[in-house]
């Protein structure tokens, strides 16, 4: 009786993800915005595919098991207890799926690191609790501002309704053109924050008194978003990243605007 | 059969002349009495723990700011973590270890009496900081149970009392360990070798050592901290010439094996739970040792995997990477022994089974999602999301707890001398199993989508599985209520059992033992075949 019932168990966990996807849910990574990311997602699938495989033909013997071999059904215990030869092959085998898994993974970890020659630099800086943008090389250099959630308290606190992105705005956006590699170093004044953009498969943390590098290189125009990931004390859920990519004429009318701006602010001063 | 059993006609409730009452409990160096007392600390914990996660799924349970304030909400998560993981799991497989390794080796009791009870009267002490460190100014520390710095360094007081917490949990591990391995390793029948031994006392064997070397070096991390905080150090300071990350990479020298520390002994109960229920010896046996050996060991290599984000160089990632995705191998001999036991077996599904088959299916996916995570650019989207919260449940809670109920169902019949209601206990799997999956499947969904862990309120987009996961969260914990409900009704009016109420156990405590176990056993050792 009981295989049924865990069946029933496993068709519901299923049926759970998909009526999630029915429903559009958000249930898997956020699109791709880079090539980088692209191939990460492709790494999962791949992996997911796989594991699911092994995963049903492993618990399909298990299941099989709890249907057929029950001692209710008169089926009688065998007494064997080992078989080198079957016990040599799932060692190897196993062995065997992960080294073919390694390769293409190698490959990817190598991209991922190479931060070499980048179009521009980009310093990030965690603060408790937002972050510090300093454009440090390649066109805009000098640009420098500090990024800080701009969801009112009030929607917090649910006094007021919230708003379409909620907790994922901020008052400046970072902004890169398209197509450029970004190297984005960084670093912390205060404890270990976290910086991630999912759409390029960006992450890294920033440790304070220490500068870490990563890149990215976005492929499409738009405005992608995400939070701190790592525990920063008590607003860590609050301090966001918003990058928004736009074309290179518009970068170049960005750093424009910016340039002057901050030529009004210091004859202002 | 009996002719072995102690016959020496002591009192069951009068060990020597042994104080009563209150002063028994806390006077006592029964092996039994011990592992009672660890089990019922774990599970007052394992309630305490438990409360911690509803407050935190309450918040959670829509956007916005609701029920606590973020401060309280970090403190939440803090807690729940170090209490579920050195108060509730860990001393309850201290306590299965008490119960049953003299009885399953045949020996009379624990190799050291006095310093059993010591090692469990540490605990009552470390988990009353743990509490006290709440109604210190600023309250308990927010900084998640890694207690990564710097963060740790801007705590209050109640940052102090953890660390003393944890020097003292540490101390009454290692006490512990020192104990069983020493048992194992002297006391055990004559004929009863190593490689006769059953598979819990392996696993806990291996546990034991993995424990000695692992806890002094988490007093380490946590003492560096507290001299960083109060002493002028700079071990964790750039500014000073430490390294925030040292501590990281300390810590999780320390939480890679503690992760197998919490695992398998938790193997070791499952490895007595199927066979006994398959009525079919263990597959590979010998193999079970050498991959329960080579987790441990290759426990020692693969810490720095909690760590792709912290910006290691990229012969360090691979280094980590390999080393991590090696343990899939031996982790994968373990689950294939142990469907290759239930295979054509004679099969029944009484609640240990259950939970055991729980165990089986749900720590696989764990596993799974383990090896998704040992890969670098993967994890590097994964890290510190939601996926990882519930890669880590379905590892610690449907792998430890699970089979630490599968163990409960089984032995309670042996402890207590009496039989538990195998309807409620289905029903409590059932439930469990339901609810687990419930609160914990849709973490992954939420992971993969971007959502970070250990934030107190959520964009909009991630709403729904919140829900799901909270309902869910709810009555998984509600579903623990019926356990302490079916183990109060075993011990006032339970049917009487017999000495092996499970057709297929073979271990010594069912074929040499009467049910209930008498007070002291084996005081002539047992006559092995």
């Amino acid at each position: 009786m009981r295989g049924p019932k865990l069946f029933s168990a496993l068709a519901g966990v299923v049926g759970l993800a998909a009526s999630g996807l029915a429903l559009g849910l958000e249930w898997n990574f956020v699109p791709a915005a880079s090539k980088l990311a692209a191939d990460i997602h492709w790494l999962h699938e791949a992996v997911m595919l796989l594991v699911t495989i092994i995963f049903v033909g492993v618990f399909g013997f298990m299941f099989y098991a709890c249907y057929a071999h029950r001692k209710s059904k008169g089926h009688p215990a065998s007494q064997f207890h080992e078989n080198t030869t079957v016990e040599i092959i799932w060692t190897v085998i196993p062995a065997i799926i992960l080294v073919a898994i390694a390769w293409p993974v190698t490959k990817v970890v190598i991209a991922q690191k190479d931060t070499t020659s980048p179009d521009i630099t980009v310093k990030v800086t965690g603060y408790q609790w937002k972050w510090g943008y300093d454009y440090l090389k390649g066109e805009g250099e000098g640009i420098s501002f500090v990024s800080t959630l701009s969801t009112p308290r009030e929607q917090i606190e649910g006094k007021a309704p919230k708003g379409e992105h909620y907790l994922l705005e901020v008052d400046h956006e970072l902004v890169v053109p398209l197509g450029k590699k970004v190297r984005v170093l960084t670093t912390a004044a205060d404890v270990v924050h976290s910086w991630w953009v999912p759409a390029f498969g960006a992450k890294q943390d920033a440790i304070p008194g220490f500068i870490r590098d990563i890149w990215f290189k976005a492929d499409r125009t738009g405005t992608f978003r995400s939070q701190c990931v790592e525990l920063c004390g008590k607003e860590h859920g609050f301090m966001p990243i918003v990058v928004r990519v736009v074309t290179a004429e518009d970068y170049s009318k960005w750093v424009g605007e910016q340039k002057k701006t901050a030529a009004a602010a210091a004859e202002r001063k | 059969m009996s002719a072995v059993v102690d016959t020496h006609g002591h009192d069951h409730h009068d060990p020597h002349g042994g104080y009563g009452g209150i002063l028994r409990w806390i006077t006592t160096t029964n092996h039994k009495d011990i592992g009672t007392l660890y089990l019922w600390f774990s599970f007052i914990m394992f309630m305490v723990g438990g409360v911690m996660a509803l407050v935190i799924r309450a918040e959670l349970f829509s956007p916005g700011l609701q029920v606590v304030n973020p401060d309280f909400f970090n403190q939440m998560t803090t807690m729940h973590g170090l209490i579920m993981v050195f108060g509730a799991i860990m001393p309850a497989f201290v306590g299965f270890a008490n119960w049953q390794i003299p009885m399953m080796i045949g020996a009379p009791d624990m190799a050291f009496a006095r310093l059993n009870n010591w090692s469990f009267w540490l605990l009552p002490f470390a988990a009353s900081l743990l509490v006290l460190s709440f109604f210190t100014p600023g309250g308990a520390p927010g900084v998640g149970w890694t207690l990564y710095a710097p963060l740790t360094v801007q705590m209050g007081v109640g940052m102090d009392l953890t660390i003393f917490a944890v020097h003292l949990l540490g101390m009454s591990s290692i006490l512990g360990s020192i104990n069983i391995i020493t048992t194992i390793l002297n006391l055990r029948a004559p004929g009863m070798t190593l490689m006769r031994m059953p598979l819990f006392c392996w696993t806990w064997l291996i546990t034991a050592y993995l424990l000695v070397a692992a806890m002094p070096v988490l007093a380490g991390a946590v003492t560096m901290t507290l001299t960083d905080r109060h002493f002028g150090t700079s071990f964790f300071n750039a500014a000073g010439g430490g390294d925030p990350v040292l501590y990281q990479h300390v810590f999780w020298f320390f939480g890679h094996p503690e992760v197998y520390i919490i695992a398998l002994p938790a193997f070791g109960v499952v490895s007595q739970v199927i066979p006994a229920f398959s009525r079919k010896p263990l597959f590979g046996y010998a193999s079970m040792v050498y991959a329960t050996s080579a987790i441990a060991i290759l426990s020692f290599i693969v810490w720095a995997h909690h760590m792709y984000t912290v910006g290691m160089p990229v012969t360090g990632q691979l280094f980590f990477m390999y080393a991590t995705t090696l343990i899939a191998v031996p982790t994968g001999v373990k689950v294939f022994n142990w469907v290759a036991t239930m295979w054509k077996g004679s099969l029944t599904f009484e609640t240990p089974m259950l939970f055991a088959c729980g165990f089986l299916f749900l720590f696989t996916l764990g596993g799974f999602t383990g090896l998704v995570l040992s890969l670098v650019p993967i994890d590097i989207q994964l890290h510190d999301t939601y996926y990882v919260v519930a890669h880590f449940h379905y590892v610690m809670v449907a792998g430890a707890l699970f089979s630490a109920f599968a163990g409960i169902y089984f032995w309670l019949p042996k402890w207590t001398g009496k039989m538990y209601d195998e309807t409620l206990g289905k029903w409590h799997f059932w439930l469990t199993m339901i609810f687990f999956n419930m609160t914990f499947f849709v973490q992954h969904f939420l992971g993969l989508a971007g959502m970070p862990r250990r934030i107190p309120d959520y964009p909009l987009q991630f709403e729904t599985w919140n829900k799901i996961s909270s309902i869910g969260a709810f009555g998984f914990g509600l579903s623990q209520l019926l356990l302490l409900y079916v183990v109060l009704k075993c011990i006032r009016s339970g049917a009487p059992a017999p000495q092996k109420p499970w057709e297929g156990a073979d271990s010594l405590e069912w074929t040499h033992l009467p049910t209930p176990v008498p007070y002291h056993t084996f005081e002539t050792p047992p006559v092995l075949k």
